[in-house]
C-alpha cells in the first residue's frame, strides 16, 4: 500500500518536472519565428484560390486533410456503435 | 512572465488531470482527470498556432498577416471530436463495471490489496 | 426518469426550433464563417439532449428509436465517403479531390467565397459539411439517448 503510493508520487513528480521543463524552454506566446510555418503560409495564401472557401479551418479539415476527417468520422461511428452495444447488452 | 498565461494554464490543466488519474480511486474522477489532460493538450495545440495580434483565418475582410495558423486549429477540432467519442465509451464502460461489481473503487475492482 | 415540470417542458419545446435553426445555419455556412459540420451538429444534438432532459428518456425513446438514429448516422457516413470517392471519377482523379471548383462545366459553383451571402462556393465543402453534420447530430443524440435510457432503468430498479 505505502509502496504503491510512493511509486505514484515518484511517477507524478518525474512527469511534472518534465512537463514544466519542457514548457519553460518553449518559445514566448505569440512568437512563431522559430516554427517552420511554410505549410501554414501556403494554406493561408492559397486557400481562396485553390478551394474557393472563405474559412481556412474548414478548407483544411475537409480538403487539405480529408483523410484525418475520415478517420475522425470512423472513430465517432465506432464510439456510437460501442455505446449502443454496451447498453443493449445491459438492458437484457 | 505574465504574458505566458496560456502555457501556465496548459501546465496546470495537465498536472491537475495527471494528479486525478494517478492518485484518485474513483473511476469517475479518473475519467474527469483524463478529460482535463485532453483539454490541456487542446489548449497547447491552439496556443502553438497563435501569432502575435492574429485572429481566426476567415478571409473576407482580414489582412494576410493577421491570420493565425489554420492547421493546428483543424487538428484540435479532430482532437475534440475524438475526445467526445472516447469520453462516451469510457462512461458506458464505467456503467457496465458498476453493474457488474457494484462499486467504482479501482482497488476493490482489481482485487487483492485489502487495507 | 419521467420528465420535469410543465414549465420546463413548455420552454424547452419552444426553444428547440431556434436551437435547431441556429445549428443548421452554422452547418450550412461552415465554409464562410467560423463553424462547420462538427460544431453545428454538436449544437443541434445539445438541443435534442435538452429535450431528453426535459421530457424524460422513456418518452423520447417512444418517439424515436436509436435504430433510426443509427440509420441516419450511417447515411451521413456513406454520404461523406461517397463524396470522397466521387473525386476518383472527376476532376483531379484523386481521393478527396474537390471536383466542383475550377471546372468548366458548371461555372455557377466556380466562384470564390466572399463574405456571408454566396453559399454556392467552395465546391464539395458545403456538401461534406452537411454529411458530417448529419452524422454528428445522429451520433451524439444516440449516445445521449441510449445512456439516459439505460441509467433511468437502473434507477427505477426494474433491471437486475
Amino acid at each position: 500500500m505505502a509502496m504503491r503510493n510512493s511509486a505514484a508520487i515518484i511517477f507524478f513528480v518525474i512527469v511534472a518536472i518534465f512537463i514544466i521543463l519542457g514548457l519553460l524552454s518553449i518559445h514566448p506566446f505569440g512568437d512563431t519565428s522559430d516554427i517552420n510555418t511554410s505549410m501554414d503560409d501556403h494554406i493561408i495564401q492559397n486557400t481562396q484560390k485553390e478551394t474557393g472557401a472563405d474559412n481556412g479551418v474548414t478548407a483544411v479539415v475537409f480538403d487539405y486533410r480529408g483523410f484525418d476527417t475520415l478517420g475522425e468520422a470512423t472513430v465517432l461511428f465506432t464510439a456510437v456503435a460501442g455505446v449502443i452495444l454496451v447498453f443493449r447488452r445491459l438492458n437484457k | 512572465m505574465i504574458y505566458q498565461i496560456p502555457f501556465i494554464a496548459v501546465a496546470l490543466l495537465v498536472l491537475i488531470g495527471l494528479y486525478a488519474v494517478v492518485f484518485k480511486r474513483n473511476l469517475i474522477k479518473i475519467v474527469i482527470g483524463i478529460t482535463l489532460i485532453e483539454s490541456g493538450v487542446n489548449l497547447f495545440l491552439i496556443t502553438l498556432g497563435f501569432r502575435e495580434g492574429s485572429i481566426a483565418p476567415i478571409y473576407h475582410g482580414t489582412e494576410e498577416a493577421t491570420r493565425s495558423l489554420p492547421v493546428p486549429q483543424a487538428l484540435t477540432l479532430t482532437s475534440i471530436v475524438i475526445g467526445v467519442a472516447v469520453l462516451a465509451l469510457m462512461l458506458s464502460f464505467i456503467v457496465y463495471i458498476y453493474r457488474h461489481y457494484n462499486t467504482l473503487d479501482v482497488r476493490k475492482i482489481v482485487g487483492g490489496d485489502e487495507e | 426518469m419521467s420528465g420535469m415540470s410543465k414549465i420546463v417542458k413548455t420552454i424547452s419545446a419552444t426553444i428547440l426550433p431556434f436551437i435547431t435553426i441556429y445549428g443548421l445555419y452554422i452547418i450550412a455556412h461552415g465554409h464562410l464563417t467560423p463553424g462547420g459540420g462538427f460544431q453545428g451538429g454538436a449544437i443541434v444534438a445539445s438541443g435534442f439532449a435538452m429535450i431528453v432532459v426535459a421530457f424524460g428518456s422513456i418518452w423520447t425513446m417512444e418517439k424515436i428509436k436509436e435504430k433510426h438514429l443509427s440509420i441516419i448516422e450511417s447515411l451521413g457516413a456513406i454520404g461523406f465517403i461517397g463524396l470522397a470517392f466521387f473525386g476518383l471519377l472527376f476532376g483531379a482523379k484523386m481521393f478527396f479531390a474537390n471536383f466542383l471548383v475550377k471546372q468548366d462545366v458548371i461555372p455557377f459553383f466556380n466562384q470564390i467565397g466572399q463574405g456571408l451571402s454566396n453559399i454556392n462556393t467552395a465546391g464539395l465543402l458545403p456538401l461534406m459539411n452537411l454529411a458530417v453534420g448529419l452524422k454528428v447530430i445522429a451520433g451524439l443524440f444516440a449516445i445521449v439517448l441510449v445512456m439516459a435510457y439505460a441509467t433511468s432503468k437502473i434507477k427505477e430498479g426494474t433491471a437486475k
